[in-house]
């Protein structure tokens, strides 16, 4: 299988950097805010339900520190199929892309069965203000985790049939920008939403 | 106009570099995790967290999405993002929960 190409042509720029990454960063800034407004609104929102349950009802900590983690390495993982790439290891990139995508898979079906937990529980979209944060926040980041592993699998399957070249490396950081972004993003969540309120569920 | 440097990055870690990397924010996880079980540090747990979460946060921009090796530009443009953002939820937090209650 031939690669499209071993040169990659771009137009040259007022900036001399590649516009597209420039984008990337631009998009990237622009989710800092999104985010931001939704975390925002959680906090601003905390405590303030009627009724119940609340969130030291359901939180389970243990829990969502593995899925924390799994999320932790998927970025080692990314940065691994990069790295492979940029040295031309095509074998390698595969590997770490599918790892990637696996280790975002996991995340997702952990959130899944939360969400279902929680359901039962007796949170929903509808029952308080802390359910309807709560999966706002959480969900909107779950898309965001659903649409890199499909950028993910779709670029192995691009890998597989001998189309992503080692000058197309950009492609490839920019998918890793992303997928880090999403990673920093539960890093946030992960501690101003769940290990915040773990005080209360401890003591 | 300038023809752009595709990588634009100066050298980049080694996969070994990238491995410590996940070792120290895997450990820095960990303590995060157990410092919520530890009572005794009170009105501390929350300060602490906030401290240990932004040097992953910090860790993961600079090294796995390279912006300590790639043009400034980038940084300007993220920090700002980062910083507009962090304007809102301050912002929101004293209406809503200092001055409104």
């Amino acid at each position: 299988m031939a690669h499209v190409s071993l040169t990659e042509h771009t137009a040259e720029t007022t900036t001399g950097l590649d516009n597209r990454k420039l984008v990337m960063w631009l998009f990237l800034a622009s989710e800092c805010l999104f985010f931001g407004s939704l975390i925002s609104t959680y906090l601003v929102y905390l405590g303030k339900s009627l009724v119940g349950p609340y969130p030291h009802d359901v939180f389970n900590i243990p829990y969502t520190s593995v899925s924390a983690f799994v999320l932790l390495m998927s970025s080692l993982t990314m940065v691994l199929a990069l790295a492979a790439l940029q040295r031309g290891d095509h074998r390698g990139l595969r590997i770490w892309l599918m790892a990637t995508a696996l280790l975002g898979i996991v995340f997702l079906g952990g959130q899944t069965f939360e969400f279902t937990v929680f359901v039962r529980d007796g949170v929903t979209l509808s029952s308080n203000l802390f359910g309807s944060t709560f999966f706002v926040l959480t969900g909107f980041h779950g898309a965001h985790v659903t649409v890199g592993v499909i950028m993910l699998l779709s670029f192995w399957v691009l890998s597989m049939r001998g189309k992503v070249s080692q000058a197309q490396s950009l492609n490839i950081e920019m998918l890793g920008l992303y997928w880090h972004f999403v990673d920093i993003v539960w890093i946030i969540i992960f501690t101003v939403i769940y290990l915040f309120e773990a005080p209360n569920i401890v003591g | 106009m300038t023809a752009p440097d595709h990588h634009q990055t100066s050298a980049h870690p080694t996969p070994m570099k990238y491995v410590a990397i996940a070792a120290v924010l895997f450990v820095v996880t960990a303590i995060e995790v157990a410092i919520v079980y530890m009572e005794f540090l009170g009105s501390l747990i929350i300060p602490v967290l906030v401290i240990l979460s932004a040097g992953k946060f910090t860790v993961v921009v600079m090294f796995y999405m390279h912006l300590k090796f790639d043009n400034r530009l980038f940084s300007a443009l993220f920090v700002g993002g980062l910083l507009l953002a962090m304007g809102v939820l301050i912002t929101l937090l004293v209406l809503f929960r200092v001055i409104v209650g």
